[in-house]
């Protein structure tokens, strides 16, 4: 709570964007490098502060950290009000990592200087949602994102752009119009408990001023919003037509970044203001996620376009994140926030290899790819590795994530966890066939002369691959930074949901046990025996 | 010394990562003495610590090794640690020996690959993860291992990715095996829900002190059970052992016959207390599922001519001794047979990769024979592996497999009585096959039936080409013979026009007299007519001699015809009736007779005539003089003839927690059934040598229903995943895309129609917006009432 540093770094994530857009206007639109390397330089000093607050940040502190408090307009109860803790500080590093890989990795085919303003726009934006703790400045944040993305696939899109761009923008917007009605009804039912009007998270949460019934209410309204943005079954139709028209960029923030508003929301607003609701209605998530993960993975297999495919992938990964939050534990919620940032390394290094590839052979059809890994056989093993990530092998970062979440689900949602884990043989069986069907086989003379990656496109992503393997290697220092974060919202939880305690093992053992005590078992089951066997021979004589 | 533990997996580990850095620059041979190198650093480290363990008093040989904390969450955690014991130290020995020996193998195997530094890249990275396998201190490091030999297993399987068939292959082999993980990771979770914790030294302490319930036990069996038999290919996961046999033999080898196919032995073995406080039924699951499996390969492996395939169902069939032998609480007698099994399995692959490597890559045994001769250390060794694996006593598969049928027999007089008739035919078909590899004569260099097709398909060609022509011919002629109608027809009409006017003229003469005003001119015309008639009959004749010539030639175009399509028929009699290597093939079968064609046959077997099939260079030679004396004498480990030479039981014991069945039979009945035994053996021995060396019998009657039984497995799961199931996902993904989807498509379609029809002059977005803006307040406006409502009340 007091870790607040004397440089405001929080701001600073919104405004250096910002700053940047300024710059990016008044740089001449034909000058196309000079753009592109305004937007990185901005972008990537904003990653670089977010990633000095994995530094800076105090692990064992449970709250919000480089907290920024300023009242903006009192007799609204806006307040300036910002802060991070274990739960979003990885989301706004992702948000850091992944802005400069999506702009290094691609470049727009038109009006760069539209195109970067309004990436860096966007990228102001998602940092604000992340880091913001008021509850109208969080609203405004998660609305304004939709303006730049909404142009970047109706401007620099493929195919049916401008419907994909308007089915996105509608869906959306439709599904967040409810929540602003929640968030004024909840500050002012809670006015007389907080001592004023005020939509500051925190004391809007400790006060659960909210009937049962209204507090349902109100966490429908914010459920809805977050469902269509996750998105959960069978809210996702926006989703496969945006990431597949969306140009790279677009669809590497919308999958990495955008997709988490969500799924951070529900964890941040949805079960934190409103336990007793999120608890109730627990079921449905669980169940619409589950249904999400074996339906995304059917629907992935079958899909023609490459693009898609990757798309629906994504439908079965948020189905995995909300089974992770809706169970309510700590290995649960964890895994779930740990998948959060997998899923935008690997499904945005994905979306990035898969652009790499339409721009070369300037299609994304399944049946006529063949055979690449003869013709481009680093992309290939690059591919592999990512692709193994997202199908969550052991090693690689996806696992942890999804691990945890199952071994989470299984004690408080068993039957829901057992249907999962057959989501992880279909993410074998979609990725695998995908796989064999574009890189494997014998090339034909277009696919057989395709070029491999370049250099500077290999250490473009070279940042993920690293990532892929680190995390799931080590996940230590990103686990415990998001431990204490959790473990307060569940203790939360339990403390606002009458009967309600985390679900966990039926017994722990006090010690891990060591290798003497192997000996000390071993030597009791001998003992035992020769008792055993003692008895017997004088049962026998007697 | 224990504390070199965590050298065992880093050092191949360190191989694969250098390889991926350096691979390409070191290249062919250095990448592959790199790997070698490194596997054999491991192999030493492995005895250190196994002399540490061993210099340990008996009950205090377990050791464990944290590295780090892995995954920490709240009350869970698990660390990169390794538990060393004498279950894991005996893996890592055999794995590391064995692997060395494999690495060395392929140096010379895969020379002259393009990828060559790219498959010890491999190899070595399967090494380090078959090592955490069996090292890891809790069930989450096992499955990293598990998990890491299943990717490697994939990529070799599809090493050769150029040809469809790899790829599928490999592909089946990580999904069957991930239908497998799915019981292993609910295991995992169901041991977390009921101790809290999975790591081994928590798991055996727990339980051996009672905290599992016999019920949570058995579901915890069940559920590794799914998992090992996924691994181990056992019914009904098995299905894509076989097909693995696309990648490199040496994969086939070190991966699918000597290590990671053992992991699921090695997993519930691991677990033996759970398996021990689990019911009875459980347990005896497992040992049914194995006997059924060890039958159902074997029986399927007697009519597979592919060498390869062969020794692959042998391979899923041995496996499910193990099962059967884990089930009834053998564990060392699995652990046994799993380490002679590794030797001779993997001599076997070896010898075998051998003969392909001196065969120009052929894997049919119909088209070698006579090996022995071309190629003998590779026979010489190839036969101890053959008597190794057949049960003939002193060779090391004797010991161990006798030793699972003796538990067998105190457990279920069926699962003997099975075990034992897979004894059977085991011996049966590894002598089938030795005779139709080494024995008779090399049917290498005779014409394949296609060479045999293709040298007969011209003349079929060619008399083809005869009827074309023939028939080309035919029309012409009948044309003629239509037009020679016609004139006949024309011919005839002037006749009968020319006897019209002669009769005209006569009766006019004959109503006029002579002086008559024009008689002269009547007279004048008969005369003419008279003249006519004769002219158009001569014309009439010439004309119907034409028809009938023209008729003549039809025929003979027909006869030619006939004539060329009995050359057809003759030159299909010859192809048919061509001499064709035997579908069956035995020893004594006779060579075919090529001179009379021999100048027509096609290049690929006029190439083949000057290849020369050749000894494997020492590289391949050295592992299997190593790996045939180490199936000889494997027995020596646990010999039963007094307790003093249970070398292996007493070695595993603290490993096992006292949770070994225990044997009651008297030292007769054992001697009996050591006897039966070797009688099968030898029975099912003279009887191969009867029906393939000495060609008495017909093996037609034998091979047809094995070959139905191993074909149907494949077809009924083939079946479901194409039909059906996928039937399923072509539904879902269409119902999304018409009902889910259309659904959200036709709000926004009716929404903007409501737009249209009440503001004409607003243009497309702007009409859509203001509308749902429009309704957006409404709703909100009613939600915003509704909950002040209830909030105030």
């Amino acid at each position: 709570m007091f870790a607040a540093a004397a440089f405001p770094i929080l701001p600073a994530l919104i405004i250096t964007p910002l700053i940047t857009v300024a710059v990016l206007m008044l740089i001449p639109a034909n000058r196309n490098s000079e753009l592109k390397l305004a937007a990185l330089v901005g972008t990537t000093i904003t990653g670089m502060m977010s990633i000095w607050m994995l530094y800076a940040f105090e692990i064992a502190d449970d709250g919000f950290q480089f907290a920024v408090n300023r009242v903006w307009l009192e007799e609204l109860g806006l307040s300036w009000n910002l802060g991070v803790d274990g739960i979003s500080l990885f989301l706004v590093v992702l948000t850091g990592i992944l802005f400069p890989i999506a702009i290094t990795a691609t470049e727009p085919h038109h009006d760069p200087k539209q195109y970067y303003i309004w990436l860096t726009l966007l990228m102001s934006g998602s940092m604000g949602v992340f880091i913001a703790l008021d509850l109208l400045l969080f609203f405004l944040f998660f609305e304004i994102v939709l303006v730049p993305m909404y142009f970047l696939i109706g401007g620099w899109g493929h195919g049916n752009r401008i419907h994909a761009a308007l089915k996105f923008f509608l869906y959306t917007m439709a599904g967040s119009a409810l929540m602003l009605v929640g968030i004024v009804s909840v500050a002012f039912l809670s006015q007389d408990a907080t001592g004023g009007l005020t939509f500051d998270v925190v004391q809007l949460a400790e006060a659960q001023a909210l009937s049962q019934t209204a507090q349902r209410l109100v966490f429908g309204s914010f459920a809805l919003a977050f469902a269509v943005k996750v998105p959960l079954f069978p809210l996702h139709t926006w989703l496969p037509d945006a990431h597949t028209e969306a140009p790279t960029a677009g669809s590497v923030i919308l999958a990495g970044v955008m997709l988490k508003l969500g799924t951070y929301g529900y964890l941040r607003f949805g079960i934190y203001l409103f336990p007793q609701a999120a608890h109730d209605l627990a079921w449905i998530f669980l169940t619409l996620g589950v249904i999400g993960i074996v339906y995304g993975a059917a629907v992935a297999t079958m899909q023609r376009d490459l693009k898609r495919l990757v798309a629906y992938s994504s439908v079965a990964h948020l189905g995995f994140i909300a089974l992770g939050m809706f169970v309510l534990n700590t290995q649960g919620i964890q895994g779930a926030v740990f998948q959060m940032v997998n899923h935008g390394i690997s499904t945005g290094a994905l979306f990035i290899l898969v652009g790499w590839v339409y721009e070369r052979r300037h299609t994304r059809e399944i049946a006529a790819l063949g055979g690449l890994q003869k013709s481009a056989p680093i992309m290939a093993g690059v591919f592999t590795l990512v692709m193994l990530s997202s199908i969550g092998l052991p090693g690689l970062n996806g696992f942890v994530g999804e691990f945890l979440i199952l071994l989470g689900g299984f004690q408080g949602a068993r039957w829901w966890t057992v249907i999962a884990v057959t989501g992880v043989i279909l993410a074998a069986l979609y990725l695998l066939w995908a796989y064999q069907r574009v890189f494997h086989g014998t090339p034909t003379e277009e696919n057989a002369s395709m070029p491999d990656l370049r250099l500077s496109e290999g250490l473009a992503i070279l940042p993920l691959l690293v990532l892929i393997v680190f995390l799931g290697v080590y996940p230590k220092p990103m686990l415990e930074r998001i431990e204490p974060a959790v473990e307060r919202l569940v203790v939360h939880v339990e403390a606002n949901v009458d009967g309600f305690e985390e679900p966990g093992p039926e017994q722990l053992p006090a010690e891990p046990a060591t290798a003497d005590d192997l000996t000390h078992t071993l030597e009791e089951a001998e003992a035992e025996a020769e008792a055993k066997e003692e008895a017997e021979s004088l049962g026998g004589e007697g | 010394m224990l504390e070199a533990a965590w050298l065992i997996p880093a050092l191949p580990l360190a191989g694969f990562m250098l390889l991926v850095l350096l691979g390409r620059r070191l290249g062919e041979p250095l990448a592959g003495w790199l790997a070698t190198g490194m596997m054999a650093l491991s192999f030493l480290a492995t005895l250190v610590v196994f002399a540490g363990l061993v210099a340990e008093d008996e009950a205090h040989r377990f050791f464990i090794q944290t590295i780090f904390t892995w995954v920490p969450s709240g009350t869970f955690s698990v660390d990169v640690g390794f538990l060393v014991d004498p279950l894991s130290i005996t893996m890592c020995l055999f794995i590391t020996g064995v692997g060395t020996l494999i690495h060395l193998y392929s140096v010379g195997y895969m020379h002259g690959d393009p990828n060559f530094s790219k498959f010890f890249l491999y190899l070595n990275l399967f090494a380090a993860s078959m090592l955490i396998l069996v090292l890891g201190d809790n069930l989450l490091m096992t499955f990293l291992g598990w998990e890491g030999v299943g990717a490697c297993s994939y990529f070799l399987i599809s090493f050769w990715f150029g040809k469809d068939e790899n790829a599928s292959a490999g592909k089946k082999a990580f999904v069957t095996n991930r239908i497998g993980d799915f019981g292993y990771m609910l295991g995992m979770f169901l041991m977390f829900n009921a101790i809290g914790s999975i790591r081994y030294a928590d798991i055996i302490t727990e339980t051996q002190a009672g905290a599992l319930s016999a019920g949570v036990a058995s579901a915890a069996v069940l559920l590794f059970m799914l998992a090992a038999a996924g691994k181990s290919a056992q019914i009904p996961l098995f299905v894509w052992l076989p097909d693995a046999m696309a990648g490199p033999t040496p994969v086939s080898a070190l991966i699918h016959a000597a290590t990671m196919v053992t992991s699921g032995v090695y997993l519930l073995t691991r677990l033996n207390p759970v398996l021990a406080a689990a019911d009875p039924w459980a347990t005896t699951t497992i040992a049914w599922i194995g006997a059924i499996t060890a039958l159902v390969a074997a029986l399927a492996a007697i009519s597979q001519n592919d060498i390869k395939r062969v020794l692959a169902y042998s391979t899923v069939s041995q496996l499910g001794y193990l099962f059967l032998a884990v089930g009834v609480g053998a564990y060392v007698a699995a652990l046994f047979h799993m380490i002679t099994h590794a030797f001779f399995k993997a001599l076997l692959f070896l010898g075998s990769g051998s003969v392909i490597h001196g065969h120009d890559d052929e894997q049919d045994m119909r088209r070698m024979g006579g090996v022995a001769k071309l190629m003998p250390i590779t026979s010489m060794t190839f036969i101890v592996g053959w008597l190794a694996i057949s049960g003939v006593p002193p060779f090391s598969g004797f010991w161990s497999k006798d030793e699972i049928l003796i538990y067998a027999w105190e457990a279920n007089i069926g699962l003997w009585a099975i075990g034992l008739v897979t004894a059977l035919l085991t011996a049966f078909y590894m002598t089938r096959q030795v005779i139709m590899t080494f024995f008779g004569r090399s049917r290498f260099f005779d014409p394949t039936p296609e060479e045999i097709n293709g040298a007969f398909v011209q003349g079929v060609l060619d008399a083809e080409a005869g009827v074309a022509a023939a028939n080309e011919a035919v029309g012409p002629a009948n044309e003629a013979v239509e037009k020679a109608l016609a004139d006949v027809t024309k011919r005839e009409e002037a006749l009968a026009k020319a006897t019209v006017t002669f009769d005209d003229a006569t009766t006019a003469l004959a109503g006029s007299s002579e002086g008559d005003d024009g008689y002269d001119k009547l007279v004048k015309a008969l005369t003419k007519a008279e003249k006519g008639v004769p002219k158009a009959e001569t014309a009439l004749v010439k004309a119907r001699d034409k028809h009938t010539e023209a008729l003549a030639d039809v025929q003979v175009a027909e006869e030619a015809i006939d004539a060329a399509r009995l050359k057809i028929g003759e030159a299909e009699r010859e192809r048919a009736t061509a001499p064709r290597p035997p579908e069956y093939v035995t020893a004594s079968s006779s060579p075919i007779d090529v001179s009379a064609f021999e100048d027509r046959l096609p290049e690929s077997y006029h190439k083949r005539q000057e290849y020369h099939p050749h000894e494997s260079p020492w590289t391949m030679t050295l592992p299997l003089v190593v790996l045939a004396g180490l199936a000889a004498v494997a027995g020596g480990i646990n010999l039963p003839f007094t307790k003093d030479l249970h070398f292996l039981a007493h070695w595993l014991e603290p490993s096992l927690f006292l949770n070994e069945a225990k044997l009651t039979s008297s030292a007769g009945t054992k001697w009996i059934l050591a006897f039966v035994a070797i009688a099968v053996g030898v029975v099912a021995i003279v009887a191969a040598f009867g029906v393939y060396l000495r060609g008495k019998g017909d093996p037609k009657q034998v091979e047809n229903k094995s070959l139905a039984l191993a074909v149907t497995w494949d077809t009924a799961l083939a079946a479901f995943m194409g039909g059906p199931g996928r039937k399923l996902f072509d539904v879902l993904s269409f119902l999304d895309k018409k009902v889910v989807d259309g659904a959200v498509e036709g709000v926004g379609h009716r929404v903007q129609a409501a737009g249209t029809a009440a503001r004409k002059l607003q243009p497309g977005f702007v009409r859509q917006y203001s509308l749902l803006v429009v309704m957006a307040t409404a709703v909100v406006g009613l939600f915003m009432l509704t909950v002040l409502w209830l909030g105030a009340t």
